[in-house]
């Protein structure tokens, strides 16, 4: 069957003739339609186009001139702006949104000749690490049903890990690529801030925001970011630099490549069978020729306070645009102008979103700028600092992705801090704009566990290379889900 | 850090933002947890810190002022809640 093979597998059965993209791509929608009741990964499905996509693809595969991703399904995180398409960003605020244009990374992975079967839910307007605060409900993990995937790249995760898409894409401000991967038992990139153009993709915290891909195995990643990455004059803080081909150092050994495992990410916090596994990982590491060295990371406990200042401010100020004037919800019948903005942005959001606008907008109101904001700004330094240092050690760094296994719906829905400490490991990577990868990395009580990897800024190949070797040696990332097999 | 109903309030009116008066009570307790939580910041003298504001230390780009995109207005209206000969209506603003 078709689900079970990797993108990479799939891109030879298409170049080979094994297979048609049409076929493809209906086993895919197949397969949606039959399982997705279970999981409520996709806020919409696109068949129609989808098939009209694949067409085309077979079209260019006939004619030989089809590229790696040429006529291969995946889906798009409905933040994506996507012509034509409705483009929710899992919200009541979004929900009649047709997106008049397309997100470059939208355009790109078009032009690569991918065929998109649909758009995955997702927290509402990405703030969330449990899925459960979209407008459309919570996602369900495919591992237990009773627990969330993660988030907020909850449908993405989910869809790939019961293997609905055979790739998703991602976005990861704090961790919303790697965690939702680490807790559904796939593997996601979050790049270098700037690698990948953030034009079309809705704004929460823009020093911070990414786009990435999610995959099976890193492989699969690496030929997916050779499409989504690369320079845009429209994306004010894309990087002016050349995209390297991020497949051609996958085979490299790793023998002599130096590891480093902070004594913050094992300490406190971290559940034991989690450490079980991320510390098995290393062993794997060790047995391929890697040099383990301790280091230390030592603003790491600051990086959740620093986050929650500098993310809601930005966010404050990104979410001012929905003001029920140009697009988007507009309550009934407004007495007035401020009453329009109150109840459209009130009605229109959901409590999550509403409580970090207003953290924001008091971070930066007057008189509290410097306490909060700046103060942030400097505590970012420090910490992308403490990363500056390690990397002058080592080449990497490793830990877990998420200091457990996935939790269960509802379980911390009422205590919005606790929730935000399940990125504890993620975040400080977001706050130094830096690389980071999650690897499936083995279970713990039969719920899947993430290995996260963390290089310097544009290391993205050497991150994937260290990815697959790893599953070269290991099959953790070819496990699914029973209930998906 | 504590924050009151009334401040809740002033907040949210900051914000532009409407919020049942049932619900004031778990913000205000919410959003006091979360200013806990970053009150952590104030444990660390940052004197001499430069603010850090993109990752990669990149100042804004800057490009010629020639007209890139084309005017596509009657496209963009087509989403919005109300318009009328190319504006965007709101309640009225000035007697």
């Amino acid at each position: 069957m078709y689900h079970t093979k990797t993108l990479a597998e799939l891109s030879s059965m298409l170049a080979a003739g094994k297979v048609s993209s049409v076929e493809l791509t209906q086993s895919f929608i197949d397969r949606i339609k039959q399982h997705d009741s279970d999981l409520n990964s996709f806020i919409t499905v696109t068949e129609e186009q989808a098939l009209a996509q694949a067409k085309l693809a077979d079209e260019k595969i006939q004619s030989g001139t089809a590229g790696p991703l040429t006529g291969i399904p995946f889906a798009h995180k409905d933040i994506f702006c996507t012509q034509d398409v409705k483009t929710s960003c899992g919200s009541k605020m979004l929900d009649n949104f047709i997106a008049p244009y397309n997100a470059t990374v939208v355009e790109k992975m078009a032009d690569a000749g991918m065929v998109m079967l649909g758009k995955t839910n997702m927290d509402e307007f990405a703030m969330g690490s449990s899925n459960e605060t979209s407008y459309y409900g919570p996602v369900r993990n495919p591992w237990n049903t009773n627990a969330v995937p993660g988030g907020s790249s909850g449908g993405s995760a989910a869809s790939v890990a019961a293997r609905l898409t055979p790739a998703a894409t991602g976005t990861d401000t704090g961790g919303s690529i790697r965690q939702p991967a680490s807790l559904c038992g796939i593997t996601g990139l979050k790049p270098t801030y700037g690698r990948v153009s953030r034009y079309g993709m809705i704004a929460f915290a823009s020093s911070l925001d990414q786009g990435g891909p999610m995959a099976q195995t890193a492989e699969d990643c690496a030929l997916l970011l050779n499409a989504m990455a690369g320079f845009d004059r429209r994306d004010s803080t894309s990087l002016e630099l050349d995209v390297p081909d991020y497949t051609a150092d996958l085979s490299k050994a790793i023998k002599g490549l130096k590891i480093g495992l902070p004594k913050e990410y094992f300490g406190e916090g971290l559940d034991a069978g989690v450490a079980e596994v991320v510390n098995q990982a290393i062993q794997q590491y060790k047995a391929m020729g890697a040099e383990i060295i301790d280091i230390s990371l030592p603003n790491t406990h600051l990086a959740v306070p620093v986050y929650y200042v500098v993310a809601p401010a930005e966010c404050s100020s990104n979410l001012s645009r929905f003001d029920g004037v140009r697009f988007g919800y507009r309550c009934e019948a407004p007495r007035d102008l401020e009453d329009l903005y109150k109840r459209s942005r009130g009605e229109g959001f959901g409590t999550e979103v509403k409580r970090r606008i207003m953290v924001g907008t008091y971070a930066l109101s007057a008189g509290y700028y410097d306490a909060y904001y700046l103060k942030a700004q400097q505590l970012r330094r420090m910490i992308s600092e403490d990363f500056s240092k390690a990397f002058e050690q080592v080449d990497v760094i490793m830990g877990p992705s998420s200091p457990g296994t996935a939790f269960n719906i509802g379980e911390k829905t009422n205590d919005p801090v606790s929730m935000y400490l399940s990125d504890i490991y993620t975040i400080a990577v977001n706050l130094a704009g830096l690389p980071g990868i999650s690897v499936p990395a083995g279970f713990s009580n039969n719920m899947p566990v993430g290995l996260q990897i963390i290089a310097n800024s544009f290391d993205e190949s050497r991150l994937l290379n260290i990815a697959h070797q790893y599953q070269l040696a290991t099959d953790w990332h070819k496990q699914i889900p029973k209930a998906f097999a | 850090m504590s924050l009151g109903p009334d401040e809740v309030k002033k907040i949210a009116h900051l914000a532009r933002l409407g919020i049942n008066e049932s619900d004031i009570d778990d913000y205000a307790s919410n959003l006091s947890n979360i200013l806990d939580l970053v009150a952590q910041m104030n444990s660390i003298d940052t004197r001499n810190v430069p603010p850090m504001a993109h990752p990669q230390d990149v100042g804004q780009r800057l490009r010629a002022d020639e007209v890139l995109e084309e005017n596509q207005r009657d496209r963009f209206q087509k989403i919005a809640p109300q318009t009328e000969n190319g504006l965007y209506l709101v309640p009225k603003v000035i007697e």
